[in-house]
């Protein structure tokens, strides 16, 4: 059931397969060079401390009470857009033998970190705001610490230099120092004002009590303008870039991105996920099969494609003297796939497995959430029965024609220090 | 077939041991698409000095021997195994614990025909030493992905300090060099002796009819032979009650310090319904010490000695055990300085009640939520079986935990002489 309230969009999706019931709240805004940094460490802010429980440590000591819901904050992109993600999951009482209505005091706390966060002078508390700006520089420095992590950032950076699509989600190190409590609290009024908010509950629950405790707990101070999604750009280039970094590890990370020319709302998705599916998506796809089965040069080959900017990144852990080789692989794969050079069997195993995954991805709340906020974002609505069609109807012609549209964008390859 | 009802719950589990002596366990999960399905042998990377079967003398195997049998096994006469899930829309994986290893597949669709071809291919061992010397290389480079992620050197490390004897200590995928030593021959002998079904367990979960699956396991094992074997005997070096290394510092490209510290456990060889409650009661330790509603970690979290990389576990399996405690942090040793007084201060002071139950229904929670999960029911129930636990005992024995109970495990499990610190520092 999906429906517009307070400013909201509020999803139910009603199921008894869970012992928990779970809630997601989605807050997008486009990405921004001004705002990502700032906008980062909001959720962050707004778990530590609210009006009634003025601490962390109340928050996480109700949640405890609660049976041990719990509470997850996370930042995403998605596209051009920066997504600000809150997730909680809370027990069933039903197989608890208790009469407590968990889920209505979990959306409850919910709302009121949202809207009634613990203030001082009218903005964030000085104590939380420092806390919290040396956690975020703690979590830009752990990027760097995790180097597959750190590989498609950079990647990324390098890639999308001109688009708002290659900034860090986790923003910038220098930035944070001349954030004050009051310039966030003004970005957090304009995320109540402007920001676009999906809130999902999934669980054995019955809809008009959960309508009526969001139409009362979630009320926002001010008037609610949400924006429109920001619209993807694709740019062409001319040749492709080849970024080559060093630093002390043992083994080659090996990141290569190429640009679909394809989104979700085109008519060639399917096709794409098909093509990705086959090209390094899957056990049984030509970069697993040539890169590690055949040549032995890695442990991991594969590729990903995001749906919403329509990039394709493949990614591999080599030797470093292996570089010119794993390359020219993978070339080849793709090379190989844009002429059709792939069996009617293999397409057969492909859509298997991607409806495998689509159906097994229904059977986990966050994952069920995941694929209808696709549909939010995107503002193209696709069932799980139109995955499972358009799945099938694609054809080996419309694969080589979704293929063809994809070029090379940028070879990033981090390496060994010389000599070493 | 035995049926066992959980009402509480609302789950009911159906178990038969086969003739051949395969254990097999069914929980059928309405409403979901998936069926997941687990085939798991009790032999791990701490298994590497037995007597392999029809031998007399013990053997010593190289290290990472389990773990590359591992791959190896989804390799047969007509190639990759991989390819054959996948026509039937299945996803195949597999993994090598220190005490287990095992296959699993879920899939929406033909799941008959995909539990067959698990059966299947892990009771059917092909190896040439061609395909041995290929997956040398891709071994070669997992090895080397772990050895630049810090998290897990750090994991490995604190583990490495504790022990003096016990395998538990050396890398599950062993090193470049160990695995070079492996031949065909010697696979061949680690699989003969681990891989017999007496030894193995078989969890199918998911939207399934509990009496046509176990009838089609029966006869798909009815058709097999395996040679007769006694108890398979496993050779471990007494382990002294001190650990091995009090520190160890590992410098590596890294921003922000790491810092794990860990105690060994004392009395490893505890099994059954004492091993889960045990594990139960420290784990509720660890959280009233240091989950995020406790004043330790408001404390810790406040001074900017850790963030949310803040992490705790204690794991045991017979043999061996211990809690970890640690993350990211700016100052190392301050960190394990603080750590260790606030152990020491926790286990002098008797336990708050409010705060033990509420603990303990918290822990009822994220049991309740962890059934949410067909992987982890068909994993840990798996690994409670051969620890002779039962998963669904656990709720049970939570509500029956006491403060007296919980004080005296403390003082026990958090022994000042049996404490370890491993840190990764930026070079």
């Amino acid at each position: 059931m999906d429906l517009s309230l307070n400013g909201m969009n509020l999803h139910i999706v009603e199921t008894t397969k869970y012992k928990t019931n779970t809630i997601v709240l989605h807050i997008k805004s486009p990405l921004a060079k001004e705002t990502v940094t700032k906008r980062a460490l909001l959720p962050y802010i707004l778990q530590s401390g609210t009006k009634s429980f003025p601490t962390r440590q109340e928050i996480r000591s109700y949640l405890d009470e609660l049976y041990g819901a719990t509470l997850q904050v996370d930042v995403g992109k998605k596209g051009e857009n920066q997504i600000i993600t809150f997730r909680m999951d809370v027990t069933n009482e039903k197989y608890l033998n208790k009469q407590t209505p968990l889920l209505e005091e979990a959306l409850k706390l919910l709302a009121e970190i949202l809207l009634k966060p613990i203030t001082e002078n009218g903005v964030f508390t000085e104590a939380i705001v420092a806390n919290e700006k040396r956690n975020l520089k703690q979590r830009i420095h752990s990027i760097f610490d995790d180097k597959i992590r750190y590989a498609n950032m950079r990647l990324l950076e390098e890639m999308c230099k001109e688009e708002p699509y290659g900034l860090s989600v986790w923003g910038y190190e220098e930035e944070i120092d001349a954030i004050t409590p009051k310039l966030l609290f003004e970005q957090y009024n304009k995320l109540l004002k402007n920001d676009e908010i999906d809130l999902y509950i999934v669980g054995d629950v019955t809809p008009e009590k959960i309508e009526a405790v969001v139409k009362n707990s979630f009320s926002f101070p001010i008037e609610r303008q949400p924006f429109q999604t920001e619209e993807t750009k694709q740019i062409k280039k001319a040749q492709e870039t080849v970024i080559i970094e060093e630093q002390e590890v043992k083994q080659g990370k090996l990141h290569i991105g190429l640009r679909t020319n394809t989104t979700y709302k085109d008519n060639d998705y399917y096709a794409i996920q098909l093509f990705n599916g086959l090209f390094g998506g899957f056990s049984h796809s030509k970069l697993f099969i040539n890169v590690r089965e055949k040549a032995s040069l890695a442990y991991y080959a594969s590729s990903r494609f995001e749906s919403h900017k329509g990039l394709l990144m493949v990614m591999s852990g080599i030797e470093f003297e292996n570089y010119e080789k794993a390359v020219a692989i993978i070339k080849e794969q793709l090379i190989n796939m844009q002429k059709g050079d792939f069996s009617e069997k293999e397409i057969a195993q492909t859509k298997a497995v991607m409806k495998n995954q689509i159906l097994e991805t229904v059977d986990v709340p966050k994952g069920y959430v995941e694929l209808l906020y696709q549909n939010a974002v995107a503002k193209h609505s696709r069932t799980i029965e139109d995955w499972l069609q358009g799945i099938d109807r694609v054809t080996k012609e419309d694969m080589i024609k979704v293929g063809q549209k994809i070029t090379l964008d940028t070879i990033y390859f981090l390496k060994g220090k010389e000599g070493k | 077939m035995k049926q066992i009802m959980f009402e509480q719950l609302n789950e009911t589990l159906y178990h038969k041991t086969l003739d051949n002596g395969l254990n097999v366990y069914i929980l059928p999960k309405q409403g979901f698409n998936k069926t997941y399905a687990t085939f798991t042998t009790l032999y791990g990377s701490v298994d590497n000095h037995f007597i392999p079967i029809g031998a007399k003398e013990p053997l010593k195997v190289p290290d990472g021997i389990a773990h590359f049998l591992e791959h190896k096994m989804f390799e047969d006469e007509d190639g990759d195994v991989f390819q054959l899930f996948s026509k039937q829309g299945a996803q195949a994986n597999a993994f090598t614990s220190f005490t287990r290893t095992a296959y699993l597949f879920s899939s929406t669709t033909e799941v008959e025909k995909n539990l067959v071809t698990l059966l299947d291919f892990v009771q059917h061992p092909y190896f040439t030493p061609e395909s041995v010397e290929k997956e040398k290389g891709i071994i070669g480079q997992e090895i080397k992905m772990y050895d630049d992620n810090s998290d897990w050197r750090l994991y490995f490390g604190v583990i490495e300090n504790m022990y003096v004897n016990h395998p538990v200590k050396i890398d599950i995928a062993g090193t470049v060099e160990s695995i070079d030593q492996i031949t065909k021959d010697l696979l061949y002998t680690c699989y003969e002796t681990f891989y017999h079904p007496k030894n193995m367990v078989l969890f199918i979960v998911g939207s399934i009819d509990p009496e046509e699956i176990m009838k089609l396991v029966i006869a798909n094992q009815a058709k097999k032979t395996f040679k007769e074997i006694a108890a398979i005997e496993r050779i471990f070096a007494d382990e002294p009650p001190t650990v091995a290394n009090k520190k160890q510092i590992l410098k590596m490209a890294v921003h922000t310090p790491k810092c794990l510290v860990g105690f060994k456990e004392k009395d490893p060889n505890k099994q059954g319904q004492d091993l889960l409650k045990h594990e139960l009661c420290i784990n509720i330790l660890l959280d009233l010490m240091f989950g995020q509603s406790s004043n330790n970690y408001a404390t810790l979290y406040n001074q900017g000695l850790i963030d949310d990389s803040f992490s705790f576990d204690y794991s045991a399996e017979k043999g061996f055990g211990f809690s970890i405690i640690g993350g990211d942090t700016k100052d190392p040793d301050q960190l394990v300085e603080t750590l260790e007084e606030m152990i020491q201060t926790f286990i002098q002071k008797p336990l708050d009640d409010n705060m033990v139950k509420r603990a303990i229904k918290k822990k009822i929670g994220t049991f309740m939520r962890s059934l949410n999960s067909p992987e982890y029911i068909a994993n840990q129930f798996t690994r409670y079986q051969f620890n002779a636990m039962n998963l669904f005992d656990v709720i049970g024995t939570l509500e029956n935990l006491t403060k007296e109970e919980l004080e005296e495990k403390a003082k026990g499990h958090f022994d000042p002489k049996m404490f370890t610190v491993c840190q990764v520092l930026p070079k």
